[in-house]
Formats: structure tokens, sequence, C-alpha cells
């Protein structure tokens, strides 16, 4: 009992610093979402090109994005402008780098979700769709497309799940999110009680995006 | 002026000839079945005509305006495609019915009635959404027009994909073994609203194993096997055809058609 109350007053204390740190890691999240999403769809686009140059190049693009460590790939995109073209990086630049690191990496695996549901569409929604005079826009966008979400969303829960807990991997370029402030803290005050506020606060925000997504799949439930 | 002229239609997959040098003219408001084994080709013709697949050579034409030609080359020729955009013009011309429906799942059944001719035709969406629904009472589903295809036999399904065709104002409409795959008692409904289409006077060309209905109903009946017309006529002369082949044919349908 002493143990609980100890904690919580352990947490009290630091709940700016931990309220700043859930506020990053939210945002790591939201941003790579906005962003992979749609470029997930370009990408798998480029993956079922007929034009063999693009259709290759986005192939070798999803295989290494899938091949190779997502820490790595954040340590390359922070340090390699630097290493690379010599450029001075501020900041600022460890939130971005993150942004981006996780966006390209996302967006492989959603390319390569998307493709599956493109993939398995039958033939004859699209032959319905040009015997009734839609365009290729009209027909991708209003037949094809909204019957690929439905499809795809226990796919993309999956990979949304991953990615929140992913996002504690900023922590290797020092980016101030809810892990790197858990780790500073646990040190500070030799205490176990920071790491707790952290595994709750992953917890609890995947449970509410795993809600969410319920949610959302509901809403799709309306046909077969 | 003919509404559909195919000429000299040939079409193959590979070394298989599925469709060798078949002609089929349709006048307005004309009714024709096409009957005959399974593999002889029928569904080809029709994907060939609606220009789902690409004819090898031979011309089509809808009422004047060239969709396909043939060009005469050293090797012997082939079929040159007009442009898309003439293709689209052609294109509204016809309609088809599939037989397994392609309805659109995630739209209502008065949106998959009223949405092409508001996307595509560009139509005004009150007066769509009044034609939409005067056809799905002439399909006896106006309390339908809520519900998604999922909640629908597959009667009704091939009910509302008829309504969809007909929004768009075809001159001529396909039908791709429209009942097979209903059960009996489905079939009934759905032949029953295809016969009621003949007052609208829109040509049909209809691929069927229904042997009594396309009987009754067509002005004409094609008899294809092995991808060549056999036999045309007067459904009364094909059915009381001398012919071996559709002798053997409608042998086998000898039982249903004395009912």
């Amino acid at each position: 009992m002493e143990f609980l109350m100890d904690a919580a007053l352990q947490i009290m204390e630091m709940l700016p610093q931990l309220i700043s740190g859930m506020g990053t890691s939210i945002q790591i999240f939201a941003v790579t979402l906005i962003f992979s999403l749609p470029l997930g769809l370009i990408v798998s686009f480029g993956r079922m090109s007929r034009n063999p140059a693009i259709s290759f190049i986005t192939k070798a693009y999803i295989s290494i994005m899938r091949g190779t460590p997502l820490m790595l790939q954040l340590m390359m995109v922070y340090f390699g402008p630097y290493y690379i073209f010599k450029i001075r990086v501020t900041n600022d630049y460890r939130l971005w780098a993150t942004f981006i690191a996780f966006t390209i990496n996302y967006a492989a695996y959603f390319a390569e979700i998307y493709r599956s549901g493109i993939q398995s569409m039958p033939a004859g929604q699209y032959e319905a769709a040009k015997l009734l005079g839609y365009n290729r826009g009209q027909t991708f966008f209003k037949i094809i497309l909204p019957q690929v979400i439905k499809r795809v969303l226990p796919s993309i829960t999956n990979e949304v799940i991953s990615l929140i807990k992913d996002t504690s991997l900023a922590f290797t370029i020092s980016v101030l999110e809810m892990f790197t402030i858990a780790k500073q803290l646990a040190s500070a005050q030799a205490s176990m009680v920071p790491f707790i506020a952290a595994g709750l606060f992953y917890y609890i925000f995947n449970l509410l995006v795993a809600l969410a997504m319920e949610w959302v799949e509901k809403k799709f439930s309306y046909y077969q | 002026m003919y509404l559909l002229e195919m000429n000299n239609i040939q079409k193959s997959y590979g070394s298989l000839d599925v469709i060798k040098d078949i002609s089929l003219k349709v006048e307005e408001g004309e009714i024709v079945s096409i009957i005959g084994p399974s593999g002889s080709g029928k569904s080809t013709l029709l994907r060939c005509a609606t220009m789902l697949e690409t004819v090898d050579k031979g011309e089509i034409v809808y009422l004047g305006e060239k969709a396909v030609w043939t060009e005469e080359t050293s090797k012997g020729g082939h079929a040159v495609y007009a442009k898309k955009r003439q293709l689209k013009e052609i294109q509204k011309n016809y309609g088809l019915v599939f037989q397994n429906f392609n309805l659109f799942p995630h739209y209502s059944v008065l949106k998959n009635v009223m949405d092409a001719p508001v996307s595509v035709q560009k139509r005004d969406k009150e007066e769509a959404r009044k034609t939409a629904m005067e056809l799905l009472k002439k399909m006896g589903l106006e309390d339908k027009a809520d519900a998604y295809p999922c909640q629908l036999s597959g009667g009704q399904c091939q009910r509302v994909a008829i309504a969809r065709a007909l929004a768009l104002n075809p001159k001529i409409l396909f039908f791709d073994e429209p009942t097979s795959a209903l059960d009996p008692e489905l079939t009934g409904e759905v032949l029953k609203v295809i016969r009621s289409l003949a007052e609208l006077h829109i040509a049909m060309v209809i691929v069927t194993h229904e042997m009594a209905f396309a009987r009754d109903i067509s002005h004409r009946v094609i008899f294809m096997a092995d991808g060549v017309i056999v036999e045309e006529g007067r459904p009364e002369q094909v059915f009381a055809s001398n012919n071996e082949r559709t002798q053997a044919f409608l042998g086998r349908y000898g039982e249903m058609l004395k009912h």
C-alpha cells in the first residue's frame, strides 16, 4: 500500500515531463500515419506498375525498408545528411528525421497491404464499372478503393499497433519522447516507477487505438 | 442501318481458336438468343461485342460507327480499335448483364442503379433517383431500394443488375447467361423480368441455356458450337432443325421443351 502511494506521488511529480514525452510520442504516431497511409498507396501503384523500371525501383525500396531494422534506418536518416553531404543539422532535425524515417518505413508495409487488397478484388468489379462508363479514376476511387479499405483494415490495425510501440525507437536519436523521458527519470531517481508509467501509457494508448479501429471496422460492416 | 454489326470476328487464346469467323447483325428492338454447348464461344462473343475482350480480326460497328476494323497487312491483317473517346461514345449504345451480377457490394440497391447516371452521364440527381425508383418498381424491388446486395437473393441481385444496366438507356442489352448462377426457383423471376423488357423495344442479345425461354422470347435463335454459328433462324426453325449437330444438342433438352 505504501509502495503504491509512493509511486503515485512520484508520478505526480514527474507528470509535466511525462506528459511532454507522451505528446511527442503521439505526434510521431500521428504524423507517421498521416503521411505513410497515402504514400503507401502511391508506392503500391508503383509496385503494380507495368513499367518494369518503376516496378523494380519500388520493389527494391520495399525490400530494403522491410529487410533492415527501423532503428538503423532512423540513424541513416538522422546522421546521413552530415556524414554523406556534410550538412550541419540543427537540433530540430531529430524530430524531422524521426518523421521521415517512420513514414518511409511504414509506407513500405502499407504498400504491400494495399497491393494484396487491390489484387484480391474480383475482375468483375472492374468490368461492371467499365461497362457502366466509369473512367479509371472513378472506378478506382468510387468502386475499388472503398472495398479494398474494408478488406485490409485488420492488417492495417496490426501495423498501427506496432507503430505505437515502435515510436519508442526514436529514443536512439535522443528525441524526447515517452521512452527517452522515462529512461532519464528512471536513472535520475533510481526508480522503476517511470518505466511503469511509460508501460501504462503505451498500453492505454494501444487500447484506445484498438477500440477506434474496431469502431472503424464496424462502420464498414454494413455490407459483406 | 443495323444497330450492331459484327463481321468476320476471329478470336483465339494462344493456339485455341475460340471464335472462328463469326458474323452477327442485330436490328433495333430485335431479340436474339445464342444457344450452344459450354465452350462454344458464346460468352466470348458477348465479351468481344462489349469490348471486354479484344478481337484478333474482324469488324464491329454500332449504328454505323466503327468501333473495330481490320487493317490488312502482309501477315494477314489485324484488328484496329477506334480511339478511346470514340469507343466511349459507342459504349453508350450497349449494356451488359453478367452471369454473377457484379453489383457494387458497398452501394445500396438504389445507389447501384442511380450512381452511373449521376457520375457518368451527369444527370440531375433527383431525376436519376426518380428514374431508378421507377426501374426498381418495374423489377418488383421498390421495397429493397435501401438494402445492400448482400441482403438480397441471387434473383433479386440479378434484377438489380438489370435495372442498373437499363438506367443508362442502352439501345442494346447483352445478357451473359443471366440465370446460370441461380437455382431454378429464382430463374423464373429473372426470366419473367427479361420477358417484360420486350415491350421496351430495346434490342437484346441473350446467351442462355434456358431453351424454352429462348424459344418463346426470341425473334431469332443462333446455335453456336466450336466457335462457329452452326445454324440461325426463327426459333421454330432452329428448334425443329434437321441439322445433326443442332439435334444432338437440343436432344438433351428435349424433355424440357415438351412442356
